[in-house]
């Protein structure tokens, strides 16, 4: 395969570097009156980094194996692009009031996609490793963005340690993997795992392991996630539990399924124990919480924990419901960060007490329904979409007779229901704090609406094209 | 498509759905019409379904079926003792709605939309013929009950409301996972093919017991019952009246429907499991019930003890018992329900609910004392009334099963009778012990509309029980028949030294 092949393989990515770098030169000269045009011109170019990715052309396998573009990438990059095309739109009202949004932002958050697309493409343990430093390292910044604000900054150096410390775990197991296997490709290293894992392999494998775990943010490398939502700013912290959750577990799961699929037995300990320690530990630390986005950080530990059950079952049923799993959590937590963002007192300042949600139900009923329908979806309760995806992993485990483990992740989730409920519960038992300033932004409101429409009852007829879509993604990595 | 020519399931589940929104965008007074207005519509076309209902015909009718979510399809259709548990939900309904007219007063639309809500999840739970369909339906329910409590709810609401619908989780979750590996196992959702698939037996178990957990909690069985007392003293009237009216007897359908066709071995097997946490239950709560102080409270109680009847019944593995079970459930539906509504009627006047706060209302309120003394007599189980008739079957089938099981349940009856007149006395008799209580006026004309139906469909059911059997009869039997195989030995061996189990017309007839 020629270069110009393999290139027109990486045409999302191109799309999307190009226009970085091109808005990074627009940002410096342009100043930040530019701001909201290079923010338009971000999420466009994410759009057409979304269609270039559903086109037949860019499927392929590029750069002798180094580069893959296939089903399961190009679902994942549809959920990744959309998750950041959102977290654009919904910035610039939390930032107005500190005139804090600077070009940067929308650049930032594209060259993380770029990070991220690799991350999902990556056939290879390097593509993987400079993919996911990329997407970091636009996320270290993205974290610290509120330069001035004290809380922003240590959550942009908490991540950065943590995140630094992860990539070196990372990158250690990689380097085992490629000492005891002579290729960082991952068929390479699926060939070599085929006749057994030998010590140095299986050391590898459970480092590579970890460092993704820190990633998705699997219990017990999950630290760093409240501290670093909570300090974020808003806008970063929906990006943060959609987009790299989404980019992560693909990762995860490309590297599980691809370059040690023969070794199935051996990692399917290690997301047994990351799944159950997740949902238990997301359920249990989030119940005394009473920070809004704290609590959300724990139910995007809690969610993932449930996902990376589709992926202990191991075959293509599991794969597709994680995959399914997480392009239902990432409508349900940008709906709930929207929500979240409506938070502001009287004078705008932006709130995050959970104590202040207290009868919303009566001051702001159709945001209190909104934010309602999230979190019972969160919880999984049907009639709301939010179940359907927990129906796929438990299937997916039924499906290989881990019925015993099905029966504890379930009942996991009645722990987590319960703090879901206790929002509820504020917002509709307790009686009214003072309400929130107004809603200004339409489009705001416009993405709310539609992202709990699409977790409502009517998600369900989306199943069938969800279920077709995802099994294709799934397929192509077995 | 059916008899009818229109799909009268989707439209009954339909209409309350639609309703329920328009009224959250109106006023109090308009969404009170609507709400009303839909659930009488709602019950006009139970009756035409029931009207229309061809008995001996098909077991399955008015079946649509739209495979619309790729792995489980929009399903529907009924058999006779769907048929009787729907009719039962939409008669129920418009009373609550009545019931609720003056006593909620703050979130009217919100409230009336929930109760509207509530119905079409209800009416989807008894009309489901697939077996996810069922499940969401199923779960879904929590959602508005417990907003039911939690909002409208009295002065301990919103522990009530979490009690309620963690509990209420934790059992279903099981079951779905039981669902999960059935669905696998047969290759269908299809409720019916699933009712006449043959599980492999130690399979049975599992599973038996899996649903065993969630319909134990809904039910309630004892222990599992605790959450009930909770939810209903903090309920609203109306929240109880939907609660022990038509909740509860989706653990007894659960039972019929699933645990017994799908599971008839393991049925037979854990028989005592569910005949021993019966016994208890009408011993125990009965005498729970007898110390209550709280009116609510003591209602609550004696359901758990009705529905261990219900149990018993079900389990017995005879026509009567199945019968009698069924006939429990409805009877019991129409009798706490209005047994509820009794005690809302006082506690809008009063604000509580102690017993010792009441006294001697037959002096100033006799129609209230009437009508009160009426149903708690069906309670208690007299002859002529609804109760009877499903207690004395059920108590002929379980002396068909188990003589002891049978001797022990009996005196729940004895003690029904205990706390359920204990309590009248203290309430109408006598003379007031509080001024409030002797000012107290007598029944409104609206008031009067919401238990003369109940009173009189109370009668109807104990004077001429056939019209309620007379569906279920083709369907108790396919459900004997299937269940036949699996049945435990008895120990009491009837006079011609043979267990009158062959289910003919004949025989059924001369039981009563």
């Amino acid at each position: 395969m020629s270069y110009s092949d393999s290139l027109i393989l990486t045409l999302p990515e191109l799309i999307l570097s190009v226009s970085a770098l091109l808005l990074l030169l627009g940002a410096a000269w342009g100043g930040d009156s530019k701001t909201s045009a290079i923010s338009v011109v971000s999420v466009a170019a994410l759009v057409a980094a979304a269609f270039a990715a559903i086109c037949p052309v860019t499927q392929g396998v590029g750069f002798d194996g180094l580069y893959r573009s296939d089903a399961f990438s190009t679902f994942a990059k549809v959920l990744i692009y959309g998750a950041a095309a959102v977290s654009i739109i919904i910035a610039p009202r939390y930032f107005a009031r500190e005139a804090a949004l600077r070009g940067e932002y929308p650049v930032l958050i594209l060259l993380s996609a770029v990070g991220m697309g690799m991350m999902v493409s990556a056939g290879d343990l390097l593509t993987l490793y400079v993919g996911l430093e990329l997407q970091s390292l636009a996320a270290y910044v993205l974290a610290s963005f509120m330069r001035r604000d004290q809380r922003s900054a240590e959550a942009g150096l908490k991540y950065f340690v943590l995140g630094a410390l992860a990539s070196g775990i990372l990158l250690y197991g990689i380097s085992l993997l490629y000492g005891f296997t002579g290729t960082t490709l991952f068929g390479g290293i699926a060939k070599a795992a085929g006749d057994g894992l030998s010590t140095g392999e299986l050391f590898g494998l459970v480092f590579v392991l970890s460092g993704l775990a820190f990633k998705i943010s699997a219990v017990p490398f999950h630290m760093w996630t409240p501290d670093v939502y909570e300090g974020a700013p808003t806008p970063v912290t929906a990006f943060f539990a959609s987009a790299p959750k989404v980019a992560a577990m693909g990762l995860l799961v490309r590297v599980s399924v691809e370059a040690l699929g023969p070794a199935t037995a051996s990692w399917q300990q290690i997301v047994i124990f990351a799944a159950l320690a997740s949902t238990i530990l997301g359920g249990v630390a989030a119940i005394g919480q009473s920070n809004i986005k704290r609590l959300l950080a724990y139910s995007s530990i809690n969610n993932v924990g449930f996902a990376l059950f589709g992926l202990a079952a191991g075959n293509a049923d599991g794969v597709s419901a994680t995959m399914t799993y997480m392009a239902v959590y990432i409508v349900m937590t940008l709906g709930s960060f929207l929500c979240v963002l409506q938070m502001r007192d009287e004078s705008g300042e932006p709130v995050e007490a959970i104590a202040s949600l207290s009868g919303l139900s009566r001051t702001r009923p159709g945001l209190a329904a909104a934010f309602a329908i999230f979190m019972f979806s969160l919880a999984g309760i049907p009639p709301l979409f939010g179940f359907w995806p927990k129906f796929l992993v438990f299937d997916a485990l039924v499906g290989v007779g881990l019925w015993p483990l099905a029966m504890i992740g379930i009942a996991t989730s009645v722990i987590g229901a319960f703090y879901y409920l206790k929002i509820v519960k504020t917002m509709y038992f307790d009686e009214p704090a003072p309400a929130y300033a107004p809603m200004e932004s339409k489009v705001e409101g416009g993405l709310i609406a539609l992202s709990a429409l699409a977790v409502s009852p009517f998600g369900y007829l989306a199943i069938p094209f969800l279920a077709a879509t995802s099994m294709a993604a799934a397929k192509a990595l077995f | 498509m059916n008899q009818l020519g229109f799909p009268i399931l989707t439209l009954l589940i339909a209409l309350p759905l639609l309703a329920g929104i328009v009224c959250l965008f109106t006023n109090a007074n308009n969404a009170r019409w609507i709400a009303l207005g839909a659930t009488l519509a709602d019950f006009a076309l139970g009756v035409i379904l029931w009207m229309h209902y061809d008995i001996g015909g098909a077991q399955w009718q008015f079946v649509e079926s739209v495979p619309m979510f790729g792995r489980f399809a929009w399903a529907l259709g009924i058999d006779g003792i769907a048929l009787m548990l729907i009719i039962l939900s939409v008669f129920l309904m418009p009373i609550c709605i009545l019931a609720s007219w003056d006593a909620i007063e703050k979130r009217v639309p919100e409230y009336m939309a929930a109760f509207l809500l509530m119905e079409s999840l209800m009416i989807g739970v008894f009309a489901a013929q697939d077996l996810f369909l069922f499940y969401l339906f199923f779960e879904a329910g929590l959602i508005p009950m417990y907003l039911i409590i939690g909002i409208w709810g009295g002065a301990n609401r919103i522990y009530a409301s979490y009690k309620f619908f963690l509990y209420t989780l934790l059992g279903s979750v099981l079951m779905l996972i039981a669902m999960l590996w059935m669905a696998r196992e047969a290759g269908t959702t299809d409720i019916p093919t699933l009712m006449a698939y043959d599980f492999p037996v130690q399979a049975q178990t599992w599973l038996f017991l899996a649903f065993f957990a969630s319909f134990a909690v809904k039910m309630p069985m004892w222990p599992v019952h605790t959450w009930l007392p909770d939810a209903h003293v903090q309920a609203p009237t109306a929240g109880s009246v939907i609660l022990a009216g038509v909740l509860l007897k989706m653990g007894g359908y659960g039972f019929i429907r699933f645990s017994l066709p799908m599971f008839p071995e393991a049925s037979g097997t854990l028989v005592w499991l569910v005949f021993g946490l019966s016994m208890v239950a009408v011993v125990y709560t009965s005498l729970v019930a007898l110390v209550q102080n709280d009116m609510k409270k003591l209602i609550a109680y004696s359901s758990v003890a009705h529905m261990a009847f219900v149990t018993i019944g079900l389990f017995a593995f005879n026509r009567q018992g199945i019968e009698g079970g069924l006939m429990v459930m409805l009877a019991h539906g129409l009798v706490s329900g209005a047994l509820f509504l009794c005690v809302g009627v006082v506690y809008d006047r009063m604000h509580t609910r102690e017993i010792d706060r009441y006294g001697g209302l037959s002096n100033n309120m006799p129609k209230y004392a009437l009508l009160f003394m009426f149903f708690t007599m069906a309670s208690v189980g007299l002859p002529g009334t609804a109760n009877f008739v499903g207690e004395f079957l059920a108590l002929v089938g379980a002396y068909g099963a188990n003589s002891w099981v049978a001797a022990v349940a009996t005196t729940g009856i004895i003690l029904g009778a205990a706390y359920m007149l204990f309590l009248y006395r203290r309430i109408a008799f006598g003379s007031a012990n509080t001024p409030e209580a002797a000012k107290m006026i007598d029944l409104s004309p609206r008031e009067l509309a919401c238990l003369v139906p109940i009173a009189l469909a109370t009668l109807w059911m104990g004077v001429y029980p056939e019209s309620f059997l007379a569906p279920m009869r083709q369907d108790v039997g396919a459900l004997l028949a299937r269940i036949e195989r699996a049945r435990p030995e008895g120990d009491a061996q009837l006079a011609m030294g043979k267990t009158p189990t062959i289910p003919t017309p004949a025989a059924h007839a001369g039981a009563h």
